[in-house]
C-alpha cells in the first residue's frame, strides 16, 4: 500500500530527486567535508611519533608534527622537520645513521650502531582517517 | 498473505546471497568496512511494500544467517547495530517525510554506516575511529543512491 504511494509519486517525477532530498544529501556531503577538514587540521598533529632508544632503553617519544632538534645523549643529534626525522650529527666514525632515509609518517628506522641509538617511527594507530594508507583496524 | 510470506522468504534468501556476493566485490578498496549494501535492497523493498515489522524480520534473518555462515559474533553485532539504526531511520523518514525511495535509501545507507561506526568505537574503545566518519558519510550517500535506484527498478518490475 505504502509502496504504491511511493511508486506513483516516483513515476511522475521519475528518478528526479526532490528539492528536500537534494538539500538532505547536500547537507550530508557538507557535513562529511567539514568533518574531514576538521580532522585534517586537528588530526594531523597526533599523526605519528618517533621513539628514540639508547642502549635498549627508551630515551623519549617525540611527535613528528613539531619541528625540533633533539640531542640524544651527547653522541647524536636528530632533527624533526616538516614531519621528517633525520640524524644531523653523530659522533660515530662512519656517519651511516646520517645517511639513512629520513623517517616520515609512514614509519621507518634510523640506527646508529656504534652509539646504540635507534630511532623508530611509530605509525600512530589513530591517524588513518586522514590518510589514504590502509589499516585493517575494523 | 501467502504472497507476503513467500516474498519475505524470497527476499531473505536474496539478501543472504547478496551478503555473500558482497564479500567478493571490494567496492571502495582501501577503507575497511565499506561495502555496497546490496542486502539493503531487499530490506528497503520489503519496508516500502510492507512495513517496519516485515523489514526487520528479513533484516534479522539475513544478519544471523550471514553472520553464522561467513562471520563471527562481532560481525553480527556490527551488522545488527547498523541495520537497526538504518531501518529505524528509514522507517521514520518514510513516515514523516515525502522523500522518494532515493532519499530513504540514502538516509538508510548513511545511518547504517554511522551505527556501525558507533558500535565499533564502543567495542574498540577508541574514539579515533571517528576519522572514518567523513568517508563513511560519503559512501553512505553514494551507495544509498545506487541502492535506492536499484530498489525502485526492482519494485517496478515485481508485481
Amino acid at each position: 500500500m505504502c509502496y504504491d504511494d511511493v511508486k506513483t509519486k516516483k513515476s511522475s517525477e521519475d528518478n528526479v530527486l526532490k528539492k528536500k532530498e537534494k538539500i538532505f544529501i547536500a547537507a550530508l556531503l557538507l557535513l562529511a567535508g567539514i568533518l574531514s577538514l576538521l580532522f585534517s587540521l586537528t588530526g594531523r598533529k597526533e599523526s605519528a611519533s618517533i621513539r628514540i632508544c639508547v642502549d635498549g632503553e627508551e630515551y623519549g617519544i617525540y611527535s613528528l608534527s613539531e619541528d625540533q632538534v633533539i640531542s640524544i645523549g651527547d653522541t647524536n643529534i636528530c632533527e624533526i622537520k616538516d614531519g621528517h626525522v633525520s640524524m644531523i650529527e653523530a659522533t660515530c666514525p662512519d656517519h651511516l645513521c646520517m645517511k639513512q632515509r629520513p623517517i616520515d609518517e609512514n614509519g621507518g628506522t634510523i640506527v646508529c650502531l656504534p652509539n646504540k641509538v635507534i630511532i623508530e617511527g611509530e605509525k600512530a594507530a589513530d591517524s588513518d582517517g586522514s590518510q589514504p594508507e590502509i589499516d585493517a583496524a575494523t | 498473505m501467502t504472497k507476503k510470506v513467500s516474498y519475505l522468504g524470497l527476499f531473505s534468501a536474496i539478501a543472504i546471497i547478496f551478503g555473500y556476493v558482497e564479500t567478493l566485490i571490494p567496492v571502495f578498496a582501501g577503507i575497511p568496512g565499506i561495502k555496497l549494501g546490496l542486502a539493503n535492497l531487499c530490506v528497503l523493498f520489503i519496508l516500502i511494500r510492507y512495513s517496519f515489522r516485515e523489514a526487520a524480520l528479513v533484516s534479522v534473518v539475513r544478519i544471523l544467517v550471514i553472520g553464522f555462515l561467513f562471520g563471527n559474533l562481532f560481525s553480527i553485532v556490527y551488522s545488527l547495530a547498523g541495520a537497526a539504526l538504518s531501518l529505524s531511520v528509514m522507517t521514520l523518514i518514510k513516515k514523516k517525510t515525502d522523500f522518494s525511495l532515493l532519499g530513504i535509501s540514502v538516509a538508510g545507507g548513511v545511518s547504517h554506516n554511522i551505527g556501525q561506526l558507533i558500535i565499533a568505537m564502543l567495542l574498540v574503545e577508541n574514539t579515533s575511529l571517528v576519522y572514518y566518519a567523513p568517508a563513511l558519510l560519503v559512501s553512505g550517500v553514494v551507495t544509498g543512491l545506487l541502492i535506492g535506484w536499484l530498489t525502485e527498478q526492482v519494485g517496478r518490475r515485481i508485481p
